[in-house]
This record gives C-alpha cells, structure tokens and sequence, in this order.
C-alpha cells in the first residue's frame, strides 16, 4: 500500500494504463497475427469458412494459403479439431458469428430448413465437367446446393504377404471375409479392423446386401433379408475374436494397418499415400464383399462439399469465393485433392489430368470407386444414419435381434421421412 | 497498526481526520457499493445461466429443429417425444443405476483416503495433495489417457499388458458391451478424478471435531477404531456427507465428459442423459425444442433426487445433532 502512495500511482492512473493497454491490444489485433487465414489477405468483406480437420499433414495449410491468395475478401479459416465438427457447425450456424462458408456433406434437411444457399447459378456453366453422381447427390428440386471438393472412396486394405503366408484369396463374399479373418489372426495380429464402432461399414453393409438406404420413392429400402443375413454374420465375426477392437486410432487412420495390428482394415484412399509409405508394395484393397445370394460387392464414395450459409450475412461474398476457390481455381483444387492424401477430383478436366491416380494402387482404387461405388443420397440424412447406427450397436456390438433392431429404426427414419417429405 | 502516528511527532489535527466522518458521493452509498460489486456477477448470471433456462423452457413448447428462435407452438408434444424416445428413458434408469452405485463408492472412499491423511504424523500434506491433484484434471484429458493408454483393446495397452504377463487375451474395454468391462474403465477414472476433492471436504470436516468429544469418549470407555468411528467420527460429519452426497448425485446425472469420451455417441449403452439431450440437440437432429425439453424434465428430475435426498438425510440438521 506504501509503495504504492510513494510512486505516485493511483487508481486513475491504473485505470488510464488499463485502458491504454487494452486499445493497445485492439490495435495489436488489426494487424498480422489475427488468426486470419495467412498474410497478404484481400480488403473489403470479411468471412469466415468451417473445415473439419484433415488427418493429411499440411492440409491446414493449405486451405488458408488458398484463402489468403483471395483478394476480394479475407477469409478466416475455423479448423474444427476432435470428433464433434457437426457439433459446433450445427450451433455456429444458429449463432452471429454463424461461418459464411462451411465444408459439410449433403442433406436434405438442410436444404429444407434454408441453412445452404442454392449455388446453381455458379455451377450451372461447369455442371458437365462434374461427376454427374456428384451433381445428383447435391440436387433437390432441380437445384444444386453445394460444391463437390473431393470424392473419397472407402474400401478394404489388406497386407499381401499375410494373405499369402495364411494361404487366404482376397475376399469376395462376407463369409470368405470371416473366415479369412479367423486364418490371418495370430497371437499378436487380429485378422480385420472394421472401426472400433462398425458404423463407418453400416452403409456397405446395406450396398453388398443388395438393398438401399432409401429408395427413389423416399421409401425405407433397407429393412431386406439380405441385410437381416448380414448383421447376423457379423455379430458372428464381432464375438470371434478376430476383429480388431478399441484400437488407439480409428478406422479413418491406417495405424492399426501400418502398425502390424491387422491384417485387413477397412479405410479410405486418402490414406493411401501414408500407407504405401509404411508398407511399400505390401498391400491391395478391395471392396466390401458381397452378402447373400442377391449381394454386390460395394464402395462407400464419401467425400466433402462446399456450402454456403444462406442465412449468412455476406451470402453473395461467399458465393464468390467459393466459385472462385472450388469452381475457377483448379489448380488448388488439384493441389488439395492429390497433394496430400489422394482423393478423386470431382472434376472430369482435373481428374484425367492426375498422373498419380493413373497407375498402380490409386488406379485401382478409381477402378473400385467406379465398378462399386454408391454416393450419397441427400434425402438419408444424418438422422437417418444415427438410426442405422444403433442398429449396429444393438444387433453386432450387442446381442439384440437384428429384426427387432431394424424394426425400431423404420419408426425413427419413417418419423424423419414424413418430417422431410410429408 | 497505524503507519501515520511516530512518536515525538504532533497529532494531526482531529477535524482533518475524523474516522466517523461520512464519505460523501457514491461510493459513500452502500446500495451503490452492493450493485457495484455483486452488480456484474448477476448481469453474468443473468445472461448465462437466467436467461438460457428461461430461453429453454421456451424452446420445449416450439418446434425449434435448426432454430432457436421458433415460431410455431405445440404445446407438450416435445415432453412427449422425449419421454417416449427409448434412448432417454433409458439413459434416466442406467444412471439412477449408476448413481446407486457411484454414490457410496466415492463416499467412502473418499472418508478412507480422509481418515488415512487425517492420521498420518508425517508428510501429510504431500499425500493430502497426492490425493487431491487428480481433482486438477480435466474429465476429457484423463478420459483420453484411460481410453489410449490404460484400456485400449490392442496388446500393448497397459490393462492388456499386465493380462498379457497370465496368458489372458486381449479384452476390448469399450468397443464391446458384454460383458461390460466399459463401467470398470468409467468408475476407475472416476473415482480417481473426484476422490481426491471430496477427501478435502471430509479433511477439513474432520478437524472441526472438537478433540475433547474422544478424550470424553475415552474416559466413558469407548474403544479406539471402529466403536469411536461409528459413535463419535461419522455422527458429527453427518453435514459434510449430506452435502457430498448431493453433490455426488448431480455430478452422477450430469455426467458427460468422459462418457462422451470413452463410449461415444454412437452405442446404445451407457449413455447419459446429457449425452441423449446433447444428440437431440447439439447433434445431428438439431431438434432444440426435443433437446430443451429434456433438459426440463432433466431439471426436475435432479430437483427430485436432491429433495428426497435432503429429506431422507435432513439438510441442516448436521449442526442440531452437534
């Protein structure tokens, strides 16, 4: 209190130094170190774009550099870190501080509730140059609602030495899959990785069946036979001891493949880079085997698109930006696709042009993506999918009975259909 | 005390320093000092904790799915879909279950590890913070090191190591829910995590029983250990195990953290009601009107629990029974 009386400080003073410091900060804030997406940003509008975060090393940034060569706007990349990007995209979106533009997949529900801007008018003009499965699966009512960036097809990895030490075939049908796994398992190695909670396989479970998610009349289309056969086998192979569970890291990452914990993982070809890091020429894929007399085999062709928040305050700055980023600069969209995992450009005039996709284990997988694979449908919304996951956690991780499973997921997707369709 | 008055100086005069007189302007007011001080908290309860509940009462009468400013009214409907959604239902009875369970276990350990430091002549305020640390993290970050260290299902995880040395298989801890080792994993990190806290509220309980009540004991006969503990120790910390029960039981029912973290989303056990609320709401369904209802009923319910709770052990009563 003393030292304080002796060095003429008071309380004013405090206050003035308090205040100067803290327009000190807010100066500090304009300029280079604001968190925005690089240096040498553009001027006028502000914006703000959403990404989940990519496993790939360098992706961060990459999507800012690309940004930050925007000149019209500067735009502020939010990198969503963890499991919960749905999460906090869905709650920005009911905030002021709502992102303008954000990566998502399509779904009907948010088309419904006016949360994604109609984007035709900026695709409409390159609409051929897309995978036509990729317009479709972003289309309602004649209009396109978001910007394939890149398409990511899942499929199975497996280790070709261990299948030819265990005299194994890769496998066509379900069955030759549990029963390979039962042969590739040794005491230190599990013969398949499905995810440490199945639901990444719960549409190509579906697909190999021979069934659908929905059908063209938005009529449940899963609920079939060959789906009920399915997810008897696999609680089957859950309770053999060959599947591989709680593994540290999930189906998306191939550790547990690159590790030597399995012998088979499913996975998705962005990871390929890394593992034929890891393993070389040790290693093949191939799709989900087919289940049932009636089954295909399948290929999940996920991937991510662009939108637009259409209750965004800077909707037609956003529009811009992402035609500019996603539509006119293909060389990013390249460099994103092909530089770091390898993803297939959605684009026909990018996607003939990757030298790296033309040969070898990419080539195959293209192959995959095109005999097998199934794109998203945008009226099976994640409601619908939450559904059909608890399918697979009551009948496959739990003993419940697939019928009875499926039967209380029609009423909770029929509830979300009359909800969407009426 | 004073640092103005030196020996051998004068005495300032009395009218320049008069301690009775009253400070003039505002600061002067005590109402004006009371909204000065408590004025900011309640302007942040208000925003953050009054107005969000209100906010969400509303919600649960609208249908509010991808919006929290709804306009179209339907009553009970979203009471209705909570209570009949299954994963709720279900969630409330695992954790009355767990709560069951949770409850006494903390309880007591946390008096053992309480009556342990309390005894000990020598570094107890090493142990004392041993014990008490663990309370320092967060339920994500412990959650993180049991799940990818402890309990994972591969062979080299430590669980699995230490059954590997006997011959045992590797055992899935979380993925698999029979049989359900995931509640050893879940009560292990937390009891490890609130132990430590509830040990200090005893602690300090503890060192507030007068020392003459055992010297009386004592002299009236009373064997040291057990008779003293059941006679004397546990009566005079009825207040303090009221109080730690009722916060056990909502810490139970609010429980999400390392659920979320170990379990996930995507299983049909062991999911708390919060994590239901969170999946209705926060989620995928985006359905706030579903998810606020919820949260009422949620609400109540926990009001409930704490109100048996306080009427079964008496809230208060500790000090009569002094």
């Amino acid at each position: 209190m003393s030292a304080l009386s002796n060095n003429n400080w008071s309380r004013r003073s405090l206050f003035r130094a308090a205040a100067g410091m803290a327009a000190a900060g807010t100066l500090a804030a304009c300029g280079s170190n604001n968190g925005r997406g690089g240096s040498g940003g553009g001027s006028g509008k502000n914006l703000v774009q959403y990404f989940h975060a990519y496993g790939e090393a360098g992706t961060e940034q990459a999507i800012k550099r690309y940004a930050a060569a925007y000149k019209k706007a500067d735009v502020r990349t939010n990198w969503i870190t963890g499991n919960n990007f749905e999460s906090a995209l869905f709650a920005a979106l009911l905030s002021n501080n709502a992102p303008d533009c954000f990566e998502f997949h399509p779904q009907l529900q948010m088309v419904k509730s006016g949360q994604v801007a109609d984007l035709s008018d900026i695709i409409d003009p390159v609409k051929d140059d897309f995978n036509p499965n990729d317009i479709k699966s972003h289309t309602v009512d004649g209009k396109i609602y978001g910007i394939r960036m890149i398409d990511d097809p899942q499929f199975f990895y497996y280790r070709k030495s261990m299948l030819e030490k265990a005299k194994v075939d890769v496998p066509t049908t379900l069955d030759e899959l549990i029963a390979a796994a039962a042969k590739l398992t040794t005491g230190k190695v599990k013969g398949l990785f499905l995810g440490n909670d199945l639901t990444a396989i719960q549409n190509p479970i579906i697909w190999s069946a021979g069934a659908d998610t929905i059908d063209d009349k938005n009529q449940i289309a899963y609920h079939t036979d060959g789906v009920v056969q399915g997810l008897k086998q696999l609680r089957g192979l859950f309770t053999s001891g060959d599947l591989l569970l709680d593994a540290p890291a999930d189906w998306w990452d191939p550790s547990a493949l690159n590790q030597g914990l399995c012998a088979i993982q499913w996975c998705g070809m962005w990871a390929m880079p890394a593992i034929q890091k890891a393993l070389g020429d040790d290693i093949g894929i191939f799709p989900f085997p087919k289940i049932g007399s009636s089954g295909k085999q399948s290929v999940y062709n996920g991937g991510w698109s662009m939108f637009v928040n259409a209750k965004g305050k800077n909707v037609d700055a956003a529009k811009e930006y992402v035609k500019w980023l996603w539509i006119d600069q293909k060389q990013y969209q390249e460099d994103w696709a092909l530089s770091y995992g390898f993803h297939i450009p959605p684009r026909n005039s990018i996607a003939q042009q990757a030298t790296k996709l033309k040969s070898g284990l990419p080539a195959e997988g293209v192959k995959l993506f095109t005999d097998f694979g199934h794109f998203d449908n945008i009226a099976y919304d994640q409601t619908m999918q939450t559904a059909f996951a608890d399918v697979i956690a009551s009948s496959v991780r739990k003993n419940g009975n697939p019928e009875a499973a499926l039967d209380a997921c029609d009423k909770k997707v029929n509830v979300e259909l009359k909800k969407l369709f009426g | 005390m004073s640092t103005t008055t030196t020996r051998g100086v004068a005495q300032p005069a009395p009218a320049k320093a008069s301690p009775a007189r009253p400070r003039r302007g505002l600061r002067g007011n005590p109402t004006f000092n009371f909204w000065l001080f408590t004025g900011p908290f309640l302007i942040g309860l208000a925003i953050f904790v009054f107005v969000p509940i209100v906010w969400s009462i509303w919600l649960s009468f609208f249908d509010a799915r991808y919006t929290v400013t709804p306009s179209h009214f339907i009553g009970f409907d979203n009471y209705k879909q909570i209570l009949t959604n299954s994963g709720f239902s279900d969630s409330l009875v695992t954790f009355t279950v767990f709560a069951a369970f949770i409850v006494p276990t903390t309880w007591a350990l946390s008096l053992g590890l309480a009556l342990l430091v309390h005894r000990l002549r020598f570094m107890r305020a090493f142990f004392r913070s041993v014990f008490f640390l663990p309370t320092a993290v967060s339920y994500v970050a412990a959650a993180l090191v049991w799940k990818m260290s402890i309990f994972t299902g591969v062979r080299f995880g430590l669980a699995n190591t230490v059954l590997g040395w006997f011959g045992v298989d590797t055992v899935a801890y979380l993925s698999n829910p029979s049989p359900p080792w995931y509640w050893l994993v879940i009560v292990t990190l937390r009891l490890w995590i609130q132990a430590g806290f509830y040990m200090i509220l005893f602690l300090a309980a503890l060192q507030n029983i007068p020392a003459e009540l055992y010297e009386a004991a004592a002299i009236d006969g009373a064997k040291p250990g057990w008779q003293t503990f059941r006679h004397i120790t546990l009566p005079q910390l009825r207040a303090t195990s009221t109080a730690v029960i009722l916060l056990l039981l909502i810490a139970a029912y609010q429980a999400f953290d390392e659920f979320f973290n170990l379990i996930g989303q995507k299983a049909t056990w062991a999911q708390t009601p919060l994590m239901e609320l969170y999946k209705a709401a926060l989620g995928t369904n985006q359905d706030y009107g579903a998810g606020s209802a919820g949260a009422v009923i949620l609400s109540l319910l926990i009001c409930l629990v704490t109100l048996l709770q306080g009427k079964f052990m008496g809230f208060g009563r500790g000090d009569e029974s002094k």
